[in-house]
């Protein structure tokens, strides 16, 4: 029976120990974080302790704003509307779908001189670039030069995938929609002999676009016969080998193509259409004076209400010119240094009260 | 033929098979879960889909895998100790070996033999059929089940017991009838039935338990009824309890209007598709992509389509994360209150256990708490306190003298005195009797002041030992006009014991006074064990075993020639005399009768006691049984423990030991008691009736070894017992007296109950022998019933229990535990009603009430009791009506404590101050049952809903939970029920939180508990200040995904209007499905886990930040539809300043979606760091965490693949965004143009309109001069006072009663001579020391400054407070300044004065007025005050 308490002891713990004894509790370690008294930042939001953020926002913004906007300012940019829409417009004859080739010219002048690097854009309005089922019309693989899918194009291509049984090279809704006005600027010079403005084709694209994502078929030199099997898209005119005439801006590598391609973010965008590159420091890329455009008119828009424009800009460090960044900076400075104000007022007013007037039920 | 059960343990849920459609299975239970897998399957629809169908299914799958993981984690450890656990061994008897071969567990069936030795665990339930001890008995331990330390007893099965030889599997021949397997651990029912076709009824004695130890017993052999999962161990084993909290309902709710706006974002979609279709679609538009083959679509399929789509687009709104982000969140809340040091319990060595996960936000919303009172805002630990009887009374002075310096040695606990032999002393303190009363109160005190922690651990390791023995309950101090009694009776007894009528020769006082410590000493169920030594039976054996099986066999026992045969008690007497020299053992033949009882002796040794006292050997050799073990004079003693079912009985048993009348040994079928004249008396245990509660009492019927007689000793509530007593005729002085006896006896109980004090009324019943054998006979057949045994049992025990005869009452002291008025005030003032639901009596629960703060001397108690649901109705009506005038007129009256009257208040009418709170009410059980009804319970709640705290006596388990439900369903409040017994169990259940005190009542309340606290005070840390943060950090981060969802969806939907309302998106899908999963959630759930919006310091000293939480001030629908606003605003913000930025570029898709992505991530961060209040280096480093992971998941992204992940095809996007200012500049002024606004009215609102939260805040990180200024005022504002307080200096102390209230029991010294002798400054710091106040409260009560000072080493801010407080200190302060004042009398006349109530303000100014001033008077005079008013009070 002796046996039987003493077991009974080691059961339970045995005897008291010590008051000294490191006996093992279960008391919860007293470490800070366990605790949850990490030492911590408190801060508290009254118009006090805020009031400065709003200052300095405001201080900050505020010249941001203005050097953006002045930035901006300094960008010239003119644009040409020549849908053809009002009966007065050269290109109205073009929205017939008889006439074909049409192409019609618009005058324009440019009242200040183009410094710098200018750069050509078509401009589309209404145009559903983003709508989701356009989006997903096309196929990287094929336009990555794969052979396989050359032939084969996704799925998603449909209902531009195939035409009378040959699959169509480059497939899909984008590609079939490509924009395919020509454009050509000419600058009416004294002697009224209109002189052709240089248009650099290629550096439009990214760089990943041409050299990466976009590939021609793998095949021999003959690009027409690297797309062997394949028939052009519905609404082009050319098959995709014959969009250029030089080998490396030919076939999906062709710029215009790529640019294309990418699909804009919302329904009134402008592309990349031509580079006019400033050719000396001394003379203006594009001198003031008169100049037309030519345009070679194919791309209808009309149907739905859309809108064409040609544009010529010159691009600062922050790119295009977009007067509403400078705006929005210099207006949510503006109003975060009056709501500083306010909340001065407001703590000077009640900082007194707000200290003495202590919780009360 | 039917299967049964082996005994192996499977809790496992799943098999390696089933693993995957099982666990899927149980995962499709969430709706969202099945809703996230739908939209993820539509994706694989073509017409519809928005994404990859892969990647669609990649979040969902994630959340899937995670839980499934998770599962299978758990059930691999469960499979782990389940395999274990099966492979324990135990011996099992084998037929084809026909001897016990080592077994596993799992192996075990059931019919099996079993043998188990000591301290082995039982594998099954198993019928004992054998013991190794003598009597057939065996105990167990159910620690593993019930929690309960103390040894319960076990029997083997009638039948088997008479075995001589050892019990033999082989010849087992009997059939077993068990009822079906049941969870009720209190219940078995079942016979055996013998090859002889005799039946023998099963009861849950026989039964061992599969999980209990088998202790100090040897072996046990039993066979298996039930084996594996039907065992009622396993069958009890319910798994955590799920619940959904609040919050969590509140959210769901609020999904469903996410939902609604999920819906019609895109009906409003597809109805803008379906025009946008049928404008473009005829109009060659190049950009309209018809269908496959080349038709168009219909607009109305179009829409239909887009809508679907839509809906795959903007599921981001039901967001998948913030379930499994609340789970995590809620997961580490419970991590850190477990964690929380706080709340741990030195003394128990437990911390606080959150046993259900996900209900932490509701502890901070709690509005009604329900408590039980026993064992839970007391300690459960009983002392005796005092006693009358036979009418007298015996005040037991000194004993409470020694409990005050219990307490005040408490106090002194900084001067430690190191004293090496404490220990030593402590362990003899129990033996040490009345004789050294002077020794022991000092030894007492220096082990108290041995570190009373330490002390108090060591006290609470050895309580574990010996159930309910601390050493404050094992140590009594006798009265001595009591103990000269006792020993009156003992000498005397010891000198008549030749005669025949021993007890004759007493008075009928000392023959009560002796029955009273008889009853005291075996009306019980306690087990002696002894610490010290290997527990030993003194075995005395009757030849019969247990008690009388027959009638016969009591007949034959009872034969007239052994009671009265003089000469056989002489021959047994010489018989006896010689064995004595010879030192042999004894065979002492009582009787002609022909059944002989054999004494047989197993441990028997010369007695040098009875040979030194020829008295007492004379006597023992008298007696039919001799008393074989006595110790050597005079020490050392055997220290025995007493291990009793309830600590009530533990505390009689002491009490009766420190009048010599100990309790020495407790056998099945006989108890013995040691009386220092008479020695060792055996008392034949004939049966026991053992406590239930609805007869509220508990009986034993003994044979007296002195007279023969079978006595009937009951214990019980004196409301019980008081009707049971035998009707006395006023005619004879005979029956006078004893009504005399009667009335005084209630009169005393009724002081007790006044006083606080448990009562139970002690009786006796002498029955005949034709009575007994009458009553034998229909109680065996109850016995033997087999069906409703147990109602008959219980009307065998109601015939059984009448026409006794009053011995005495005690008064049983259930001490408050530590800082239970202290939490109970905290409690209220942060908003919280508080009921107590008790089953004691109404006016030992309204004293305890008082004592606990829960009730206010200067408060109206309104008191329900009613006779019928007719009265109780018209008492109702005249309550409410009572209390709507009294909120129509706040004006004071003293007639409103008159019409108050004819319900009984018990608060005097001069207190009725109208600006107080609302009255409490007291409503006792039967009124309960009334008010409770559905006719009434509407009125019933109305009124209690005014009260301030309600208090429900002697109500039973299910009214308690009835009660909890009702104000649950009612009210729509939030219900916490807390208890600590079995009996609260229900409350605990139909409560929204269940918190169960891991205290000294067995486990139950704890395993239906939600959240297991060792002591009612840590409730207030675990509501105030962990409900508060988990409640404001869960609304806040729920707030917070609703919002950010909400904005990220705007993004897409204004998107809509730009693209056709196509469902296209401009943020790439990868973005899109795992902005949520990867890039936002790290930082809102470190928010989520770690903010602390106010620190605990503040929340414990402003409890009434507390309301915010009760008030859904966080999350209510207004701030829902606030945030969803600002989400509106901000995602407007986010989509049209890049919109605006990038109109007319040449911008593509991605690449403007990508900045947009950008900013709606630091948008949300912004916005969380608004909403963030404490930045650890966790914050700092989780939100950098999620902007770089962006950056670089972008960045990877975007270089791995050219032509993947059509359609978005991101190849090089961020790269090139990277170079581009636009992006850093767009990236900049969003987010701080979307965020200005809710800076701004944030912080306008934290100066104008602050909340108490912020304002507690703000007051924290300031100085802590600021800090304890503050608090004064803010003490002094939140607590109305009476504004009378201040005129007169007697209401001044009066209505600072409550800080004294905890200790009043400290009263009883101070009224005592002795006490007033005492130097003073120890007793002062007394009650103040023992009660630390709460900053915020002692600066209420002015004059607590001046005896503050007396108390070395306070709070650090103290002093200031004190400081603080002077000034309107002023008056008392410079009285209590002077020398000649003595703090002892005022201390004294302070608590008596909060006894009394406002009574005495009236009736007794003069005094009360000396009292305060504190003149030297006597304090005794208020007593018979207090009596008084409260008499009448409960007469009337």
């Amino acid at each position: 029976m002796a046996m039987n308490y003493n077991a009974k002891d080691e059961v339970d713990g045995g005897p008291p120990c010590a008051p000294g004894g490191t006996a093992k509790t279960r008391r919860p370690d007293n470490t800070a974080f366990k605790q949850q008294r990490l030492p911590a930042w408190q801060p508290i939001l009254t118009a006090g302790t805020v009031l400065p953020i709003f200052f300095i926002i405001g201080l900050i913004f505020i010249p941001i704003g203005i050097g953006i906007f002045v930035t901006s300012n300094n960008i010239r940019e003119i644009e040409i509307d020549y849908t053809g829409t009002e009966p007065s417009s050269p290109c109205n004859k073009c929205l017939s779908p008889d006439v074909t080739p049409c192409i019609c010219t618009i005058n324009f002048t440019l009242e200040k001189s183009f410094e710098g690097n200018v750069f050509m854009y078509y401009g589309l309005s209404n145009f559903y670039q983003n709508h989701r089922r356009y989006v997903k019309s096309r196929d990287d693989s094929q336009l990555n030069g794969d052979a396989s899918a050359l032939l084969n194009p996704s799925k998603e291509c449909e209902p531009y995938r195939r035409n009378e049984d040959k699959p169509i090279a480059p497939c899909g809704a984008i590609a079939n929609s490509m924009f395919n006005d020509t454009l050509e600027l000419f600058l009416i010079g004294n002697d009224s002999y209109p002189m052709p403005i240089a248009l650099k084709k290629k550096g439009i694209a990214w760089w990943t676009d041409k050299n990466v994502k976009f590939r021609n078929p793998p095949g021999g030199d003959n690009l027409e016969e690297r797309f062997k099997g394949t028939t052009k898209p519905v609404n082009w005119l050319k098959p995709v080998y014959m969009l250029d005439s030089e080998a490396d801006n030919n076939g999906f590598i062709n710029e215009d193509f790529i640019v294309w391609m990418r699909t804009a973010a919302l329904p009134t965008f402008r592309k990349l259409y031509r580079l006019i590159e400033r050719k000396s420091d001394l003379h203006p890329t594009l001198p003031a004076g008169r100049y037309y455009l030519n345009i070679t008119y194919n791309y209808p828009v009309h149907y739905f209400d859309g809108r064409k424009r040609m544009i010529l800009s010159t691009i600062s460090w922050m790119g295009g010119k977009n007067p509403f960044l400078g705006i929005a900076y210099i207006a949510v400075g503006s109003i975060s240094f009056l709501l500083g104000i306010v909340l001065l007022v407001i703590n000077h007013k009640y900082r007194n009260s707000s200290n003495t007037a202590d919780i009360t039920i | 033929a039917q299967h049964l059960a082996d005994n192996r343990l499977k809790t496992t849920k799943y098999t390696l098979l089933s693993f995957l459609p099982k666990n899927l299975f149980e995962q499709f239970h969430r709706l969202a879960n099945v809703y996230f897998v739908l939209i993820a399957l539509l994706n694989f629809v073509p017409a519809v889909n928005a994404f990859q169908p892969g990647l669609a299914l990649a979040p969902v799958l994630f959340i899937l895998a995670a839980t499934a993981f998770k599962d299978l984690w758990e059930d691999y450890s469960r499979h782990r100790s389940d395999h274990d656990i099966n492979h324990l061994g135990c011996l099992v008897f084998s037929r084809e070996e026909k001897k016990y071969v080592n077994r596993f567990w799992k192996e075990i069936h059931v019919g099996d033999f079993v043998r188990l030795r000591c301290n082995e665990i039982i594998p099954a339930d198993i019928l004992l059929l054998s013991s190794s001890d003598p009597d057939g008995l065996c105990h167990i331990e159910t620690a593993n089940l019930d929690g309960e330390t103390n040894l319960k007893r076990r029997q083997v099965v009638r039948g088997f017991s008479e075995l001589v030889s050892e019990f033999n599997p082989l010849t087992f021949t009997s059939v077993i009838e068990c009822e079906k397997p049941n969870n009720d651990l209190t219940r078995f029912r079942g016979c055996i039935i013998h090859d002889n076709g005799k039946k023998a009824a099963l009861c849950k004695e026989n039964l061992l338990l599969r999980g209990c130890t088998l202790r100090n017993t040897d072996a046990v052999v039993g066979i298996v009824v039930y084996a594996g999962h039907e065992t009622k161990a396993l069958l009890n084993n319910s798994g955590p309890r799920y619940k959904r909290s609040k919050l969590e309902r509140q959210m769901n709710c609020d999904v469903l209007w996410c939902v609604l706006l999920l819906i019609c974002m895109s009906l409003c979609s597809a109805v803008g598709h379906g025009l946008w279709i049928w404008r473009y679609q005829e109009k060659k538009s190049s950009f309209y992509v018809p269908n496959s083959d080349g038709s168009s679509l219909s607009p109305v399929t179009a829409a239909v389509y887009s809508f679907l789509t839509m809906i795959i687009v903007l599921q981001v709104l039901i967001p998948i994360s913030l379930y499994v982000s609340i789970e995590i969140v809620k997961v580490c809340q419970v991590y850190f209150i477990n964690q929380d040091v706080q709340l741990y319990d030195e003394e128990t060595d437990s911390q606080l256990q959150c046993r259900a996960l996900n209900i932490t936000e509701d502890l901070g919303q709690i509005q009604y708490i329900f408590s039980d009172k026993t064992g839970t805002l007391t300690e459960n630990k009983m002392l005796f306190r005092r006693c009358t009887v036979s009418g007298v009374e015996y005040s037991h002075d000194a004993n409470a003298q020694r409990l005050a310096r219990y307490q005040e040695a408490d106090s002194e606990e900084e001067e430690v005195v190191p004293r090496g032999g404490s220990v030593s002393q402590r362990g003899s303190i129990g033996s040490h009797q009345s004789v050294r009363v002077v020794h022991r109160t000092q030894s007492t005190k220096s082990h108290r002041r041995t570190g009373s922690r330490a002390e108090a651990k060591r006290a609470s390791m050895l309580s574990k030992h010996t159930a309910f023995s601390s050493p404050m309950e094992k140590d009594i101090t006798p009265d001595p006009k009591l103990l000269e009694k006792v020993s009156e009776c003992d000498r005397s007894l010891a000198m008549a014991r030749h005669q025949e009528h021993p007890l004759a020769h007493l008075s009928p006082e000392l023959s009560d006074v002796f029955d009273f410590f008889i009853a005291l000493t075996i009306c019980n169920t306690v087990v002696v064990t002894c610490p010290d030594q290997p527990r030993q039976k003194v075995r005395v054996r009757f030849e019969l075993k247990s008690p009388v099986k027959t009638i016969e066999g009591f007949l034959r026992r009872l034969t007239p020639s052994r009671l009265t045969s003089g000469c056989s008690s002489i021959g047994s007497l010489a018989a006896a005399k010689s064995n004595h020299k010879s030192g042999s053992s004894i065979l002492s033949t009582l009787s002609s009768d022909s059944m002989l009882l054999r004494l047989e002796e197993r441990l028997g040794r010369p007695a040098p006691a009875i040979a030194s006292n020829g008295c007492g050997s004379q006597a023992a050799s008298w007696a039919p049984e001799l008393p074989r073990e006595q110790e050597p004079e005079p020490e050392p003693e055997r220290e025995l423990r007493y291990e009793a079912e309830s600590p009530d009985e533990a505390a009689l048993v002491y009490a009766a030991r420190a009048y010599s009348c100990r309790l020495v040994d407790r056998l099945h079928d006989q108890v013995s008691v040691e009386l220092p004249h008479l020695g060792r008396l055996t008392f034949q245990l004939l049966h026991t009736l053992g406590f239930d509660s609805v007869r509220k009492r508990m009986s034993v019927v003994v044979r007296h070894p002195l007279t023969g007689e079978i006595s009937v000793y009951t214990k019980g509530a004196d409301s019980v017992l008081m009707d049971l007593l035998l009707p006395c005729s006023s005619d004879d002085a005979r029956g006078r007296h004893q009504k005399k006896i009667r009335s005084k006896t209630q009169n005393y109980l009724n002081l007790y109950a006044v006083g606080g004090l448990r009562t139970l009324c002690i009786a006796k019943r002498v029955l005949s022998k034709e009575e007994y054998a009458c009553w034998l006979q229909s109680h065996l057949e109850a016995e033997s019933s087999l069906d409703n045994r147990e109602e008959l049992l219980f009307q065998s025990a109601v015939r059984l229990e009448t026409n006794l005869h009053l011995l005495g009452a005690t008064g049983i002291e259930d001490r408050l535990q530590d800082g239970v008025p202290e939490t109970v005030a905290k409690l209220r003032q942060a908003g919280l009603q508080i009921w107590v639901l008790t089953g004691d009596k109404q006016e030992t629960a309204v004293n305890i009430a008082y004592a606990c703060r829960l009730l206010d001397q200067d408060e109206e108690v309104l008191t329900l009791n009613a006779e019928s649901q007719e009265a109780c109705a018209a008492l109702l009506d005249q309550c409410l009506h009572y209390v709507q005038s009294r909120g129509l007129h706040r004006t004071p009256e003293k007639t409103d404590g008159q019409a108050s009257a004819g319900f009984s208040p018990l608060c005097p009418p001069s207190t009725s101050t109208a600006s107080g709170p609302g009255p409490s009410l007291v409503i006792d059980g039967r009124s309960l049952a009334y008010a409770l009804e559905k006719s009434l319970e509407d009125k019933f709640l109305f009124l209690a809903k005014q009260c301030r705290s309600v208090l429900c006596c002697r109500s039973t388990p299910l009214q308690k939970s009835m009660v909890v439900k009702l104000v649950r369903s009612k009210l729509e409040a939030m219900t916490l029920a807390i208890g600590d017994g079995a009996n609260d169990v229900s409350m605990i259940q139909v409560a929204d939180v269940g918190v169960g005190i891991s205290g000294q009542e067995g486990m139950q309340a704890v395993m239906a508990s939600d959240f297991a606290v060792p002591r009612f005070r840590y409730l207030e840390r675990l509501l105030i200040v962990h409900g508060h943060w988990c409640y404001s950090r869960l609304a806040n981060m729920v707030l917070y995904f609703f919002y950010k969802n909400t904005m990220f969806v705007g993004l897409l939907f204004w998107f809509q209007f730009f693209c056709g309302f196509s469902a296209s998106a401009m943020i790439d899908q990868w973005y899109l499905i795992f902005f949520n999963l990867l890039f936002s959630s790290l930082p809102q759930l470190v928010t989520g886990v770690l903010d602390r919006d106010v620190p605990a310091d503040a929340l414990l000293t402003r409890p009434q930040l507390y309301r915010s939480g009760q008030n859904m001030e966080e999350y209510r629908p207004r701030t829902f539809w606030f945030n969803m606003a600002d989400a509106a605003f901000q995602s407007l913000v986010c989509f049209f300043i890049p919109y605006l930025a990038y109109y007319d570029s040449n911008v593509d898709l991605f690449t403007w979606g990508t900045p947009i992505t950008t900013i709606a991530l630091l948008t949300f961060l912004l916005h969380l760091s608004i909403e963030t209040r404490t930045w650890t280096w966790l914050n700092w480093i989780t939100c950098g965490f999620s902007i770089l992971l962006f950056f670089t998941v972008a960045l990877i992204y975007n270089a791995s693949c050219a032509t993947c992940y059509p359609p978005s095809n991101p190849y090089w996007t961020i790269q090139a965004l990277l170079g581009d200012p636009v992006f850093y500049l767009t990236c900049l002024v969003t987010p701080v143009a979307a965020l200005l606004p809710r800076l701004f009215f944030k912080s306008l609102q934290g100066s104008l309109f602050p909340t108490q939260l912020q304002l507690a805040r703000q007051s924290a990180t300031k100085s802590p001069r600021r800090l304890s200024a503050s608090k004064d005022t803010f003490a002094q504002g939140c607590l109305p006072r009476d504004p009378g307080t201040e005129h007169s200096e007697g209401r001044t102390i009066n209505s600072s009663m409550p800080l004294s209230q905890p200790s009043w029991h400290t009263q009883q010294p101070a009224c005592s001579p002795e006490a007033r002798g005492e130097p003073s400054a120890v007793d002062v710091s007394m009650p103040l020391r023992d009660h630390p106040l709460p900053e915020g409260l002692s600066t209420r009560a002015p004059w607590s400054s001046a005896p503050r000072e007396a108390v070395p080493g306070g709070c650090p801010e103290e002093p200031k407070v004190r400081a603080a407080s002077t000034g309107r200190a002023t008056p008392l302060s410079s009285l209590f300044s002077l020398p000649t004042f003595s703090s002892v009398n005022w201390i004294s006349s302070l608590s008596l004065v909060s006894r009394l109530g406002s009574v005495l303000q009236l009736s007794e100014q003069p005094a009360r007025g000396q009292a305060g001033r504190g003149l030297p008077v006597r304090p005794c005079p208020g007593r018979p005050g207090l009596q008084g008013p409260h008499h009448e009070l409960l007469l009337g």
